[in-house]
């Protein structure tokens, strides 16, 4: 077991069902959707017309000369960044600059600001591309860009593994403090992604769900239905988190409130299929074994899943299965969410947006419900409520689960203090 | 033609969208960078939206001899000229 001990000390986001942590946490225990038709000009071209927006647009938190400098992934990433310095009361705490690292993350980049210049590019001629375009769209624009408000002079990174990107930064940031690197790193994941090319792709991958974008009839909000038999792809929906992780050692000095301790992470790879998962998902069963293992996690005491569940058929079955592998009979104490049935699926914000709620719920104890769950699929073998639910007292572990294309598979597992 | 007070005050209105002066304050005598802090990638920025704005050409070598409001307003009337 790793001798630095790695607490959660602060908390921001900014999501499809609230402005901030406190917000989306009552949303979320509510079982309220985030998801709904869009409004943009474009939508009418494309098979799919549902998403989550930011139920808070960052144009009315942040500075309008600062934000046009900023790809809209790193304007939510800024967002939760300052919810999550100001959470973990930071501000004159007397941190050193090289004791400060980031580790936050995106899915894809800055696509909206790559489109959007290439539309420029195309209309008005080259002269008119925005000089700003490389370092607002750059992957790691995010992660600097925050490095740069709070002045973070450790390590500042900005990990990539698609929907796995948000809790593998996190897992990466947990390193970073064991290895003696940093003593507090601000981390997360985020993701601006709905734009025609990536939702037209994700659709033509059939990825998306195309329910309730044609006149068929049905809620927008009912679309995201992990685990139900009537599944048929995710929703995208769009927002960053950010948790402020802190040596243990460095956060009781300093008398920090300490939300949850980080027992353990795990990655690993499938090599299976560039987007499919391994159907008896093997990989995500490593990674899931390794963080309760780095832990020394009596797998008696895992009460809670925060699952990755996007309502894709293949994916949902695989990780039921992991958490078979993994929990043997005590899976039957647990209570398993998928939080993406009222966000929609956050790409490389969703890990972190998700161990936002996982914290939450340990330090609540209360689990968060799945809505639309109307009809389980009998392949799915899961305590799975569909309102809130208590968790019980005493030392309890909770995991984050996150799978991404590519193969990677990152879990989390979060203790309660 | 318009007058050196309506360039003045469109590319006020410029500088103000890129950079977030007050356009009251984007007058003739002021310098870009040392009065309004405008730093060379914004300037980038006010330059390729003025040459928009105002159908002219601004090269790049000439983008370093714009150091005040006055300069800009004055290559911008030559050019229209």
């Amino acid at each position: 077991m790793p001798s630095t001990r790695v607490v959660v000390t602060g908390l921001g986001a900014t999501s499809p069902v609230g402005g901030d942590v406190a917000s989306t946490w009552q949303a979320l225990l509510a079982g309220t959707s985030g998801i709904g038709y869009l409004d943009d000009e474009w939508v009418d071209t494309l098979p799919v017309r549902i998403g989550g927006r930011v139920a808070v647009d960052p144009s009315e938190v942040l500075e309008r000369v600062k934000a046009r400098r900023w790809d809209r992934s790193t304007q939510f990433a800024m967002v939760a960044a300052d919810q999550a310095w100001a959470d973990a009361g930071l501000e004159g705490s007397g941190l050193e600059p090289e004791r400060l690292g980031v580790a936050l993350a995106s899915g894809i980049g800055g696509v909206t600001t790559l489109l959007a210049n290439y539309d420029t590019l195309l209309e008005k001629g080259a002269r008119r591309v925005s000089p700003l375009a490389v370092p607002m769209l750059m992957p790691n624009a995010p992660a600097a860009n925050v490095s740069l408000a709070y002045g973070a002079r450790a390590a500042v990174h900005a990990p990539t593994s698609a929907c796995a990107s948000g809790n593998e930064a996190i897992a990466m940031a947990i390193d970073l403090i064991r290895l003696g690197r940093a003593d507090v790193v601000l981390a997360g994941g985020t993701e601006a992604a709905i734009h025609p090319l990536p939702m037209a792709a994700f659709a033509n991958m059939m990825a998306l769900s195309k329910t309730a974008s044609s006149d068929d009839g049905r809620d927008p909000a009912s679309v995201s239905r992990p685990w139900d038999v009537a599944r048929d792809g995710f929703v995208l929906g769009e927002g960053g988190a950010v948790l402020v992780l802190e040596s243990e050692e460095h956060a009781r000095a300093r008398g920090a409130t300490i939300y949850a301790e980080v027992r353990g992470a795990g990655i690993s790879n499938d090599a299976h299929d560039i987007a499919q998962p391994d159907p008896e998902g093997r990989g995500g069963t490593r990674a899931i074994k390794m963080a309760l293992r780095e832990g020394d996690v009596d797998p008696a005491t895992v009460v809670h899943v925060n699952a990755h569940a996007t309502s894709t058929p293949k994916g949902d079955i695989a990780e039921g299965l992991m958490l078979h592998a993994v929990l043997g009979e005590h899976v039957d104490r647990c209570v398993v969410t998928s939080t993406k049935s009222m966000t929609g699926h956050l790409l490389g914000g969703a890990g972190a947006l998700e161990a936002v709620a996982t914290v939450k719920a340990l330090h609540d104890r209360v689990s968060p419900p799945t809505i639309n769950l109307d009809d389980k699929d009998p392949e799915v073998d899961l305590d799975i409520p569909t309102s809130k639910r208590d968790l019980p007292e005493g030392d309890i572990v909770a995991l984050n689960n996150s799978f991404g294309f590519g193969g990677a598979n990152v879990a989390v597992a979060f203790g309660s203090v | 033609m318009a007058t050196t007070e309506e360039i003045r005050a469109d590319l006020a209105d410029i500088v103000n969208e890129v950079a977030g002066v007050d356009a009251d304050d984007v007058q003739l005598d002021k310098s870009f960078v040392d009065d309004l802090d405008v730093d060379s990638l914004s300037m980038v920025e006010v330059v390729v939206a003025a040459e928009e704005k105002f159908g002219v050409t601004i090269p790049d070598d000439e983008v370093k001899n714009l150091k005040t409001v006055g300069d800009a307003v004055a290559f911008i009337e030559r050019s229209q000229g």
